[in-house]
């Protein structure tokens, strides 16, 4: 026992959403697992010569699993790397990032999936899971090797922010996923309604002379791909719902015992089209922002349990694709840093518990892609999150870690910041 | 050869295997057994039809099934011609009638019939005065390969009922397959078929078979494996993504085979993908692989169908 040295965290109110567990008390790690947790664990009765971490009654979750992000390596380096990238992600509190394959190449080969995590070992702080491409080359015209990609040990597939346009190309990859037993996560939004509007259909929009995406064309994707995987019995997520139609709908299919699970990014719970205000592209995200009464809906759906999960949608973009007409500025931001600190908003604002907010970021995340991770459980890996609840600050993009500085909360007030960030009981952020 | 076996088999039409019963089958398979017999003698030519005309009309290419068909016509004494019909003159339900009346205005004896759309044989059955024999028809049936395939079979295990066979593959397009399952299910051997998922139809399980996505499953303790062939057009990531996925998952190989009973045979209904549905080596392994003996018996199976279905006419 000598030679394994334990850490002891102490003094930290325990937030562990599989448990249900909101306790004052400590966690004691050996060799990177949870040796034991709970409230039983005080400075008083501490094994002998551990190392003892204080956290200052700040609170302590399981690291975050962000189920949406682009790390955009290999081959888009001078957007982000798995290093910037993990550096990010530490910083926010997320100890696993699922990597979507919109890379060059597109990660639709099992051998880049090797390349992928070993790259990550080698350079990423956190924990790096793949989704692999549900398309060849992402082009939405042919299966790729989902099995060949599962062997190799993708987590998910996904075509990312492309669209699936063809149903019976959806129908045929939903049924051949489900031999694989992995899920489809699916950017939902029909292409053929979306076209190349960039903004949500309202007000706005229209006075702003932008073209604009109705809300229709999200629950459209939707209810179609509702249809098709209770006829294939395949697991199928949405990425990023942002509209109250296609949550209604999602709200049925679940009531009917439908397998499909739903995401949401913070910017659509915490955002809405007012954010465009004078042609910011740092707003333009995909889908687009809506209007405050579907971002309600959002919230709602988050606390009803329609909405499953939070992730970051962490897409970077060069300051170059964002310095442009809006139309022709690229969609995205990035969200690794500030997903847990925008969604505490949530919290703050008296909508969720703590719990059922954490429970969207940590377990339900890993149980969506099949990982162990998101829960603090004896003999797990030590994944935490330590973070000051009640802390302010404000967002300046320039300081954030990640290479692409395009937030869409630069100089937004937040409440609430990670402190440290633990990996396999490894500290790997302290502020 | 004149044969006066006591037979029930009372068909006008070979069409399908479905509608057929276990002692039609065993007539048809114990007949073939003689023309086995006789097809491995030096004058392999008798004249039980000397004197009718044998039209093969193929609506879609073929070489093995329209060889095997001339050649069991042949032996039996028949005049065979056949006709090859490229599918693009013929579209429609109408020309096809046309082309059947104008055939039988010929007066063939017996018409011998592929086509690329399920049904097209007994639309033309309704239309013409003799025995219509089906060839293969769409995704429909393909009895003369299920015959043929059960008389392989019976010649190396000695019997149907019983075993249980693995069908693996395409199930979704191959009329092969249900020719086999209708086949095997009447003659009381067990049916299990193994493919992707997409290549299986959603309601199989109607068909009174196990269904499986796994070959490690499917295969588990089975006497004989049937592989079908995949279509390449449909290997483009449209039902599967790749050949080499495919193969990894679906092909035949000795790893996946080792589950099966020690003594399990492997068939293919021809023409093979060496490497995508099926390992080169297995294929050529004559201790375990039946695909040659499936050719022999295929004429002598078509000669006993000749024979049986001309059978009222000779009377």
């Amino acid at each position: 026992m000598s030679k394994h040295k334990i850490t002891a965290i102490i003094n930290a109110r325990i937030l562990n959403p599989a448990t249900e567990t909101d306790t004052h008390g400590g966690v004691l790690i050996q060799d990177g697992k949870i040796l034991d947790w709970g409230k039983d664990i005080t400075e008083g009765n501490l094994p002998e010569g551990a190392k003892v971490i204080d956290a200052e009654g700040n609170c302590l979750a399981p690291g975050l699993v962000d189920a949406h992000a682009y790390v955009c390596e290999p081959g888009k380096e001078h957007r982000e790397t798995l290093k910037t990238a993990g550096e990010a992600a530490a910083a926010g509190g997320v100890t696993t990032i699922n990597a979507f394959p919109q890379t060059e190449p597109v990660i639709d080969d099992p051998s880049l999936v090797e390349l992928m995590a070993r790259r990550a070992r080698k350079t990423c702080d956190v924990k790096v899971v793949v989704t692999g491409a549900l398309t060849k080359g992402l082009e939405g015209l042919e299966m790729a090797e989902l099995g060949l990609l599962a062997e190799a040990g993708v987590v998910a597939f996904s075509d990312g922010q492309k669209a699936i346009g063809d149903a019976n190309l959806m129908r045929r990859a939903l049924a051949y996923a489900t031999m694989f037993d992995r899920p489809i996560i699916t950017h939902a939004e029909d292409p053929t309604i979306a076209g190349d509007g960039v903004m949500t259909a309202g007000k706005i929009a229209t006075i702003m002379g932008l073209k604009y995406i109705p809300t229709c064309a999200e629950a459209i994707h939707v209810e179609r791909d509702i249809r098709l995987s209770e006829m294939t019995g395949a697991h199928w997520h949405a990425a990023h719902l942002s509209t109250g139609d296609a949550l209604n709908t999602i709200r049925r299919a679940k009531d009917q015992q439908i397998n499909v699970t739903a995401g949401t990014a913070p910017h659509y719970h915490a955002l809405n089209d007012m954010e465009v205000g004078e042609y910011r592209t740092y707003a333009r995200v995909s889908p687009p922002l809506r209007v405050e009464e579907d971002r309600l809906e959002v919230v709602e759906a988050l606390k009803d349990g329609t909405i499953d999960v939070i992730s970051s949608q962490h897409l970077p973009q060069s300051a170059d694709s964002k310095r442009l007409p809006f139309a022709q500025a690229k969609p995205g931001v990035i969200g690794l840093e500030t997903m847990l600190p925008v969604s505490l908003r949530l919290y703050h604002n008296g909508e969720m518990d703590l719990l059922s907010l954490l429970r969207t970021m940590t377990v339900a995340p890993a149980k969506l892609l099949g990982i162990e991770a998101g829960e603090i459980k004896k003999g797990a890996d030590a994944d935490l999150c330590l973070f000051d609840l009640g802390k302010p600050w404000k967002v300046v993009s320039t300081e954030l870690k990640s290479k692409s500085k395009n937030t869409a909360f630069d100089g937004h007030l937040l409440q609430g910041r990670v402190t440290r960030t633990i990996v396999h009981g490894k500290t790997v952020f302290k502020r | 050869m004149t044969q006066h076996l006591e037979t029930s088999f009372d068909h006008r039409h070979l069409l399908d295997i479905a509608r057929l019963k276990a002692g039609d089958i065993k007539t048809i398979l114990d007949l073939a057994d003689t023309y086995v017999d006789k097809s491995r003698a030096g004058d392999k030519k008798t004249s039980l039809l000397r004197g009718r005309t044998q039209i093969n009309l193929f609506f879609e290419n073929s070489t093995r099934t329209r060889t095997s068909f001339e050649l069991a016509g042949k032996r039996l004494g028949a005049d065979v011609i056949n006709m090859s019909v490229s599918t693009s003159s013929v579209k429609k339900g109408e020309t096809l009638i046309d082309t059947a009346m104008t055939l039988n205005a010929m007066h063939p004896d017996i018409l011998v019939i592929r086509h690329s759309e399920s049904g097209a044989p007994h639309l033309l059955s309704q239309k013409v005065d003799c025995a219509v024999l089906n060839a293969g028809d769409g995704s429909h049936e393909h009895p003369t390969q299920a015959l043929l395939d059960a008389q392989t079979i019976r010649n190396r295990k000695g019997r149907l009922e019983g075993l249980t066979v693995a069908i693996c593959g395409d199930i979704l397009h191959s009329r092969v397959a249900r020719s086999n399952i209708a086949l095997l299910n009447i003659m009381g051997a067990r049916v299990r078929i193994v493919g992707p998922t997409t290549l299986i139809p959603s309601n199989a399980k109607a068909l009174g078979v196990e269904v499986s996505h796994s070959m490690e499953d499917g295969l588990k303790d089975v006497d004989i494996v049937m592989m079908l062939r995949l279509q390449t057009e449909r290997m483009q990531g449209a039902y599967v993504p790749s050949v080499r996925e495919y193969f990894n998952f679906f092909g035949l190989d000795k790893k996946k085979l080792s589950v099966a009973k020690k003594d399990a045979l492997i068939m293919h209904p021809g023409p093979m993908n060496r490497g995508v549905e099926i390992d080169s080596e297995l294929a050529d392994d004559l201790h375990i692989s039946l695909i040659s003996e499936q050719v022999e018996m295929g004429v002598a199976v078509r000669m006993a169908c000749l024979d049986l279905l001309t059978r009222g006419d000779r009377a």
